[in-house]
């Protein structure tokens, strides 16, 4: 299998970022060397083996649904790199 | 330079404890070292003030019964701390400024320690040599233009240059354990779910691990017991007695089984490699082990399973960055879809692109059968080989890495020899199961090389127990120019 410059467009688009169109073929490139010493799993038949969903031995758990931290509006909007009073700012989508 | 910083963890919280020093002289000789540091670049945010501040209150009213009374420590930049800068290496984060403390500082903190500054390391943890962090390179204290290894390499060249007296890192691949190697120094990742997660800016969830970096197993012993614990808030923490590793520690590995895997002989391997394993088969031999042949069949998948794994789980984990509540964001594009791109393609660097886009297409309709899950059931595989092995053997001896620390630049075009120098690290990982690194010779250019350890899930104290005695009979020295002063 190799990956060509469609599916990187295909792919870049799903991730949302946007790949500049002189450096499509090196990451091209980089990422079919990748692939190719990935798909060294294909040597291996493993038809009867479950896949692992967990590392840990015991069954993960559930906390009870308790609010405990909170009111912090203030420190959390700091970091937004766009705000308005209370708000987070994006770019207009209704138009 | 201060002779107070070329001490250990232990012998430091002795001398708090019996009265001999003050918290300040402890944290003014480190901050003399940090400020007279010219070239390393380990520090990406310094908290000398507060430091000094907070070594004074601890004076004012020390409290002795704790693990780490007054001792300052500098934490790899990937721990959320409260109030103080966290970039994680990465221009997206570059003026993000948490508002909680992850579980793992605030544990240290409670045991007395104080934060000292916030340490370099590859950008979001991915990288073998903190070449890809937006913050620079860092430079190992053993030669200049050598890598310190990564992702924690900011945490390795510090602790090794002693501008730190301890440190904690992460470990996804081998994070902790190969740059510990290319350092002379030891580093140890827990077993996955025994340190909490919680706070930690995440890379790959199921395999990410914090643990401690230290310049003595003893010091690596104490610093586990400060860290590890049950946290609610992470769904992955294991709920567990605590344990008094350093109490527990002992040099008797009388009659323990160790096995030696045939898999970890690989093909070009430094034959100053080969003969350190050996040595440490000896040494481990007459300190009473038994040593035992044994077989990994799937070790060689181990490195192509994970770079499916890691950069799925970073493509979800990464996904979060997107320009709006925190981080980084880019003035180009006319709408919400282009603003998200822009922001994503100019705040990341190029290796965690590449890995996103990895992620990405490993998980896309269409290919998710033929690679995430095929790498999933090689990971059972791999870590069948381990419990298969740990019914007749406590732990685990091989080299840490293939090779001795790199200069910088000389691998960083071509990202499988890269990736290749996590090759005895990363099946540990996979596995959840617990690896600790210890200095145990160098090379013909007098560069540290590792041994590690693997143990069985939640056995850190034997695996701690080997390592101890380990060390006390390698009795690696290592002097240091310190020409990063000059």
């Amino acid at each position: 299998m190799s990956i060509d410059k469609d599916k990187i467009k295909h792919i870049s688009k799903l991730a949302r970022i946007l790949v500049n169109e002189t450096k499509i073929d090196a990451l091209a490139n980089d990422l079919n060397s990748i692939f190719k010493f990935i798909e060294k799993l294909n040597e291996l038949d493993t038809d009867k083996v479950e896949p692992l969903s967990s590392i840990l031995n015991e069954p993960l758990r559930l906390r009870s649904d308790e609010v405990t931290d909170g009111k912090i509006r203030e420190k959390i909007l700091a970091n937004s790199p766009k705000k308005n009073e209370e708000f987070f700012v994006v770019p207009k989508v209704i138009e | 330079m201060s002779e107070i910083s070329k001490k250990n963890l232990t012998e430091i919280v002795d001398l708090i404890k019996n009265k001999e020093i003050k918290s300040e002289e402890v944290t003014q000789s480190f901050i003399t070292n940090i400020n007279n540091d010219k070239k390393l670049n380990s520090f990406i945010t310094n908290c000398s003030e507060v430091a000094i501040k907070k070594a004074k209150d601890f004076d004012k009213n020390p409290k002795l019964d704790t693990l780490l009374p007054g001792i300052p420590i500098a934490v790899k930049d990937l721990f959320c701390t409260d109030g103080v800068k966290t970039t994680a290496g990465s221009k997206m984060l570059e003026n993000f400024i948490p508002s909680y403390e992850s579980t793992i500082t605030n544990n240290l903190w409670n045991e007395g320690a104080f934060l000292l500054g916030k340490l370099n390391c590859d950008e979001y943890a991915m990288g073998s040599s903190n070449e890809t962090s937006f913050f620079g390179n860092v430079m190992n204290p053993i030669a200049e233009n050598t890598v310190p290894g990564g992702s924690s390499g900011g945490s390795a060249s510090a602790l090794a240059a002693d501008l730190t007296p301890v440190t904690i890192g992460t470990d996804t691949g081998g994070s902790i354990r190969q740059p510990a190697s290319f350092t002379g120094t030891v580093g140890l990742k827990p077993t996955y779910g025994l340190c909490s997660r919680w706070g930690i800016v995440a890379f790959a969830s199921s395999l990410d691990q914090a643990g401690p970096m230290t310049k003595t197993v003893s010091d690596c012993a104490l610093m586990l017991e400060a860290m590890a614990g049950f946290d609610e808030k992470d769904s992955t923490s294991i709920n567990k007695k605590k344990e008094s590793y350093s109490k527990n520690l002992t040099d008797n590995i009388k009659g323990l089984k160790i096995g030696i895997p045939k898999e970890y002989r690989v093909d070009g391997m430094p034959k100053e490699i080969d003969q350190l394993w050996e040595n440490g088969k000896k040494i481990l031999k007459d300190s009473g082990a038994e040593i035992i042949d044994i077989s990994l069949p799937n070790t060689k998948y181990a490195l192509p399973t994970y770079y499916i794994v890691a950069p799925a789980e970073a493509s979800s984990n990464l996904a979060r960055y997107d320009g709006v509540k925190y981080g980084f964001r880019s003035s180009k594009g006319n709408n919400l879809i282009e603003m998200y791109e822009n922001t994503r393609s100019e705040g990341f660097g190029d290796e965690v692109k590449r890995r996103i886009l990895i992620g990405t297409y490993v998980l896309s309709s269409g290919y998710y059968d033929a690679y995430y899950i095929k790498a999933q059931k090689v990971r059972q595989l791999i870590k069948n080989d381990f419990d298969e092995s740990f019914k007749t053997v406590d732990a685990i001896l091989t080299p840490s890495t293939p090779s001795a620390a790199f200069k910088i630049a000389e691998k960083k075009d071509d990202p499988i020899s890269m990736y290749l120098n996590d090759i005895f690290t990363v099946p540990v990982n996979l596995a959840g199961i617990p690896a600790i690194s210890i200095p145990a010779g160098t090379d013909n250019n007098n560069y540290p090389l590792g041994l590690q350890l693997i143990g069985k899930p939640l056995d850190e104290q034997k695996l701690l127990n080997i390592a101890y005695a380990a060390e006390k009979k390698i009795n690696f020295k290592q002097t240091l120019e310190r020409w990063w002063e000059r």
